[in-house]
């Protein structure tokens, strides 16, 4: 789960990380009077949209009066923002961030991930602030910094010290920037954590060291035991079908294709969508309904995949286990009765009692092509779009 | 032989009295996995399924003789069971449940340095199918009549699509060792390479078919321990040509986040390996086929 960067910022402020002083505003009215409550000659209006990159698609505007941090607000408020990292359809800003302007002496880089290979913490830093973390490990690798953490026992001071002095931060501020970096680890690990990035961190011509702009993401699974951090989803930042099927228990990605897909199991879904790429076709989505595909699922999944008008043709691909193909097939009847499906439809059943599953969906009513093997379902599919 | 678990595997379920638990005990009882009972803190004493409950896995271990566990408690409890069972003695282990936090999973790995090699368990999951050597037992929730009995080692992450493979073995009459379910986590208790290297050793195991998906550095440091220490082909197929970057599909560890880790990209460092790659998840067992009959 992302969250935005206001509301990452004032977690890491929690843990002992200077942030700018600023406030969030819902109007050009709150903004306007947020500014002179900041007080100070100039302010930074930042649209809070779940999305890096901001600053180059017009997110962030740089003012030097109440009356502009009103107008900035205005122009942002409402409107969708598309950046490198959205998509063409962009988000919505619904909220805006002002924030005192920082002078900066120093921009830097500070990231912390989960390292899959180490099965650790992985702290990443450079003096390249400013730039992505992909733009400096192309352009600048030689200052990048790494640093593992053995969450066993937490980040050790020395090893603060040590990207505090691998960035060349001067010594009078490195026990400050030792603080900061490992309040950054803390609120990973604390937190359940995925990611955090503070780019720029930021040293100002006052000296201080202040995190400029950060992200966070947190583990979903983790969210149980992490209420305070659950509250802080925005739903209006994620694609809305994606929303309603993780609200009913489906993995749903949308993509750009034209082919709809119903499939059980994560890995299943992929080698569907492979084969009907391999066949000509693109997906219009992938969507799991899980390993058991029950009749709910099925029925919630073709109600998603009706909702989405890029769709063309539907494949349905069940693999049945323990939950059989005749009680499958039950269920796609069932889901048919309730959801009207206007185009093609592959239906390939396999695994336990298939012959059983295909009887029933041939003596229903049910209008659909019935295919064989995952290439054949594919290929039917991938021929039914030209119909 | 096979690998991890065999006909004489004493097997307990930890989350034994649950719907879960119940169910998945009398599925693999059917397919002739000698379970010798159960444990659910507070119903020690009790008889489930005419077979004996335990409070702890100690107890288990010690009155059963016990030495391979499944997991069937809930994601929130799941890191605390699987600590409890290495302690208890028991050498593998498999956690079915989805949902385990990446930081309990880590906690879990570190845990389990403190036993030395040989004492340690092996943990197979999260978020996965489980293990089967078809003939012999099932440690896990798959349908064990689409298994033939056999000579090809599978080691994949998703269920379903082990079952596709494992079923399009057994269309061409070829049978599996062991089919071992890693699980769609991006931290999990075994890696490829991990069994990979039990199968190496396994005399019955004559090739093994691995079938990975896009994210995480797995496949390809497999692929790399394949070529520098194994003799058995490896086969692989990697599921995700059509994901885009930065997504997470389904699986919590299938996302592209770094460079190698696109479905193309795993393919190419595969081959540079020396593993042979079905091109496509139709032709899995076909592959297997050619790449057996030419090492005949």
């Amino acid at each position: 789960m992302d969250i935005h960067e206001y509301q990452a910022k004032k977690i890491l402020s929690g843990f002992g990380v200077t942030i700018p002083r600023g406030g969030i505003v819902y109007s050009p009215e709150n903004a306007e009077n947020k500014a002179r409550e900041l007080g100070g000659s100039k302010w930074v209006v930042k649209a809070q949209i779940h999305s890096g990159a901001r600053g180059k698609a017009g997110g962030i505007i740089v003012c030097n009066s109440a009356l502009e941090v009103a107008q900035a607000a205005d122009k942002l408020l409402g409107k969708k923002l598309v950046t490198n990292q959205t998509g063409p359809e962009g988000k919505i800003t619904n909220r805006v961030y002002i924030e005192e302007a920082t002078e900066i002496k120093k921009e830097l880089y500070l990231g912390l991930v989960f390292d899959r290979s180490s099965e650790s913490i992985m702290v990443v830093a450079s003096t390249e602030g400013g730039m992505s973390v992909e733009e400096i490990s192309k352009n600048k690798p030689e200052t990048i910094i790494r640093s593992k953490i053995e969450v066993a026992v937490g980040m050790q001071k020395f090893q603060a010290r040590e990207i505090a002095f691998g960035l060349k931060i001067e010594p009078k501020l490195i026990a400050r920037a030792a603080e900061t970096i490992i309040g950054c680890y803390r609120a990973f690990s604390e937190l359940d954590a995925t990611m955090v990035e503070v780019n720029p961190l930021v040293i100002s011509n006052q000296d201080q060291i202040l995190a400029l702009d950060c992200k966070m993401s947190f583990d979903n699974n983790a969210l149980f035991r992490r209420n305070q951090v659950s509250e802080l989803r925005d739903k209006t930042q994620e694609n809305s079908n994606e929303v309603y099927a993780s609200d009913r228990g489906l993995s749903y990605v949308s993509l750009d294709g034209n082919i709809g897909n119903i499939i059980n199991g994560a890995g299943l879904a992929m080698a569907s969508m492979d084969m009907i790429k391999l066949a000509g076709g693109e997906p219009a989505n992938f969507l799991d309904v899980g390993g058991g595909a029950t009749p709910e699922k099925i029925v919630k999944a073709f109600k998603l995949i009706s909702m989405d008008k890029k769709v063309k043709v539907i494949l349905v691909n069940i693999f049945a286990g323990i939950n059989r193909c005749d009680w499958v097939a039950e269920g796609i009847v069932q889901a048919l009765q309730k959801i009207e499906i206007k185009v093609p439809l592959v239906i390939r059943l396999a695994g336990t009692n298939v012959d059983k599953g295909n009887k029933i969906l041939k003596e229903s009513k049910i209008n659909y092509i019935e295919a064989n093997t995952l290439e054949d379902a594919a290929n039917k599919a991938v021929k039914a779009l030209g119909k | 032989m096979s690998v991890l678990i065999d006909k004489k595997t004493k097997i307990i379920i930890q989350g034994f009295t649950g719907k879960m638990g119940s169910f998945h005990a009398e599925e693999m009882i059917k397919y002739g996995s000698n379970v010798v009972g159960g444990v659910t803190p507070g119903k020690g004493g009790l008889k489930h399924l005419n077979l004996p409950v335990f409070n702890t896995v100690k107890e288990a271990v010690k009155s059963t003789g016990a030495t391979a566990s499944i997991l069937f408690v809930p994601p929130a409890f799941a890191a605390d069971s699987a600590m409890e069972a290495a302690d208890a003695g028991i050498k593998t282990c498999v956690a079915i449940v989805d949902g385990i936090p990446s930081h309990d999973m880590i906690k879990i790995k570190r845990y389990m340095r403190r036993y030395s090699r040989t004492e340690k368990m092996t943990l197979v999951g999260p978020n996965c199918a489980g293990i089967i050597s078809p003939g012999k037992a099932m440690l896990g929730i798959m349908p064990g009549h689409i298994y033939k009995e056999g000579k090809v080692g599978i080691i994949g992450r998703s269920g379903t699509l082990g079952y596709e493979a494992a079923q399009q073995l057994k269309n061409l009459n070829i049978g599996v060792s062991t089919s071992v379910g890693i699980g769609g986590d991006p931290i999990n208790g075994s890696s490829f390479k991990d069994i990979l290297e039990k199968f190496e050793e396994d005399n019955e195991t004559e090739a093994v078919l691995m079938i990975g998906e896009i994210g995480g550095p797995q496949e390809v440091a497999a692929g790399k321990f394949a070529k520098e220490n194994m003799k058995k082909p490896v086969i692989a197929y990697i599921a995700g040509l059509t994901a885009p970057k930065g997504r997470v599909m389904g699986h919590a560890g299938a996302i592209v986040s770094a460079y190698g880790e696109s479905a193309v990209e795993k393919v190419e460092l595969l081959k540079e390996c020396g593993v042979t790659i079905s091109q496509n998840p139709s032709v899995m067992g076909e592959t297997v086929k050619s790449a057996l009959n030419s090492k005949n």
